[in-house]
């Protein structure tokens, strides 16, 4: 019984996660990352993680906090025309699980359309989520984003995928 | 509106010594004779040539319209082909990069061709007996650019078949390239990994001009170097500063700081800024770093080496370098309105792996297509195209710094560091090319 609701919990969060960006609510979703936690999209098929590539984003907290006060930033010239986003998730599914230590990893393919002026660019990929349980609950310690594209010449990219 | 091919007098008028005209930004017909002429005539960047450390490694990229293969061969040497089959004209080798083995073969009828572009072998070839093919096109294979020059890794092509030799056309300026170099303990780069490739849907030369705009960093990334400023602020004076703080805070110097950091002005239109020092002078030491320069090329070459901080040089028209971060930014034009900026990151070979870090940083901090920074760059670029078309002032101004002696000081020159200096010298190049009399070579 504990275990189920426990996974529901955990899949609840990635739908959550989502919706927050979606509506911009950077605040609450920048509260879901732990302390060290990590925002990131490689740029390469099966990069190694280390710092010896870059990447599309690799955001640290500090990071994240900056582009979230930046696009509340009246002179934030790229935003003149705001962009607005929308994630369509597929089912997450549970890939590991350490009950004990109450952390998870889950699966996600998604969709995610980001719109600005005229304008709506097409994305897709595979969202990893890395949570573990902190002291307000579960938190992210590592959001990976695969990206269908991450290879080819791309626009700006200006929301959070 | 004019027709620029078979008129020099039009293409001229478009360039004074302080102002453009708007066409040479929007007029598709320009941007055609820039392909053909500018492209064609200047000394253009291929890749650099640890991307093809093998023998049959290639990497394939088009410039002025023309798709290239930068490839080694058996013997070590780099060359670069024209990617087209000999027969009936098929891109040879369609990945971007990757090994095509001893031979190239076309995917269409499967002819070979040996990695100097020899023709090797053609299917049933007895169906030419009788005919003229040793007379043909056909039979030379596939064709070498007209020049290639590889300087510290760096490969250049020169597609006309006449122009300046590689020294001529950049001269002094190829000294941001060896600083660069330099930079490794044994004198040699490598790129690390994959390019970020962002696409610009803005003019080629708002890129090139915004590399040396010195006027634009505090207004344009006030929204995210400010925001990192201010989110640092409350920290003590001791704190450490995190990397991208470290990046970003510079950005928004103030005017004294980018004007007395100097832009040196050579001919054909390169340039860089930070002649004194730069948004890259004050990154903090890595002291493992220091010791190898040091061992490698004592004490006070080294500290010559380290105390160059160029911010960016611009080697007309293809390719902008920072040699002080190792990160080098690759002008690809698709159509008027339209440009690819391919970033890549460089490993000094020999160095410690926090440079490579660092470097690693930067790029994605400042140029990834999700760049905070590269937004702002952008949506000015874009501004400038979609604001262009405004009837009643049909001219971009250049004048900051200028003077009416300028043309008589020699090159290279120093100016002051917010000067349009450099943006004058782009254009002098640009209508040099662009208004040669006759046809292009």
């Amino acid at each position: 019984m504990h275990a189920a609701a426990e996974t529901e919990d955990l899949i609840e969060f990635v739908y959550r996660e989502a919706r927050l960006i979606d509506e911009k609510r950077f605040d609450e979703w920048y509260d879901l990352f732990a302390d060290d936690g990590r925002y990131w999209m490689p740029l390469m098929r099966g990069q190694p993680d280390d710092a010896g590539h870059t990447s599309l984003f690799d955001e640290d907290k500090l990071l994240l906090k900056i582009r979230i006060e930046r696009l509340r930033n009246p002179k934030s010239y790229s935003q003149a025309h705001p962009s607005w986003c929308q994630h369509i998730l597929q089912a997450p599914r549970i890939e590991q699980r350490d009950a004990q230590l109450g952390t998870g990893v889950l699966r996600t393919p998604f969709m995610y359309l980001e719109y600005q002026d005229d304008r709506q660019d097409i994305y897709a990929g595979v969202a990893w989520h890395h949570l573990k349980r902190g002291e307000k609950g579960i938190v992210i310690a590592l959001k990976k984003i695969e990206l269908l594209n991450c290879e080819a010449a791309l626009p700006s990219l200006q929301l959070f995928l | 509106m004019p027709e620029f091919r078979h008129d020099a007098a039009a293409i001229r008028a478009l360039v004074r010594d302080d102002a453009v005209h708007r066409d040479v930004y929007t007029n598709p017909q320009l941007f055609e004779l820039e392909m053909e002429r500018l492209w064609q005539s200047a000394w253009t960047y291929v890749g650099h040539d640890s991307q093809v450390p093998n023998a049959g490694d290639f990497y394939a990229v088009t410039i002025a319209r023309q798709p290239l293969l930068m490839l080694r061969g058996p013997d070590g040497a780099v060359r670069v082909l024209l990617n087209r089959c000999a027969h009936k004209g098929a891109k040879v080798l369609g990945a971007r990069e990757g090994n095509c083995g001893k031979v190239l073969r076309c995917s269409y009828h499967g002819w070979t061709y040996a990695l100097d572009g020899t023709l090797r072998t053609v299917p049933v070839k007895s169906g030419y007996a009788g005919t003229r093919f040793q007379e043909s096109e056909a039979a030379r294979g596939l064709a070498s650019v007209a020049e290639v020059a590889i300087h510290r890794g760096f490969v250049f092509v020169r597609l006309s078949r006449t122009g300046m030799t590689f020294e001529e056309y950049f001269g002094e300026a190829l000294s941001s390239i060896d600083n660069l170099a330099d930079r490794s303990p044994v004198g040699r780069l490598e790129v690390a990994g994959a390019p970020l490739r962002y696409m610009h849907n803005s003019n080629w030369k708002m890129f090139v001009e915004n590399l040396n705009d010195t006027m634009h960093p505090m207004v344009a990334h006030e929204s995210s170097a400010g925001t990192a400023r201010d989110l640092w602020r409350d920290q003590p004076p001791e704190a450490p500063k995190p990397m991208v703080i470290e990046q970003f805070l510079p950005f928004v110097s103030n005017y004294d700081f980018f004007d007395k950091m100097g832009v040196k002005i050579y001919d054909h239109g390169h340039s860089y800024t930070g002649v004194h020092f730069s948004i890259h002078s004050r990154y903090s030491a890595i002291p493992e770093y220091a010791a190898l320069m040091e061992q490698a090329y004592g004490a006070e070459r080294a500290q010559a080496i380290l105390a160059e901080s160029r911010h960016n040089t611009v080697y007309y028209p293809s390719l902008t370098v920072k040699g002080a971060i190792q990160t080098i930014r690759v002008v690809r034009p698709i159509a008027v309105d339209r440009t690819l900026i391919e970033s890549f990151t460089l490993r000094l070979v020999g160095a410690p792996p926090a440079l490579l870090e660092r470097s690693a940083t930067y790029n994605r901090v400042i140029n990834a297509p999700t760049s905070v920074v590269g937004h702002d760059d952008l949506y000015c670029y874009r501004a400038i195209q979609e604001g262009l078309a405004s009837n009643g002032n049909e001219w971009v101004n250049l004048q900051r710094n200028h003077s009416d002696r300028e043309s008589e000081h020699g090159l290279p020159a120093t100016h002051n560091g917010t000067s349009e200096a450099a943006m004058r010298g782009q254009f002098h190049a640009w209508v040099t090319a662009m208004a040669a009399d006759g046809t292009p070579a």
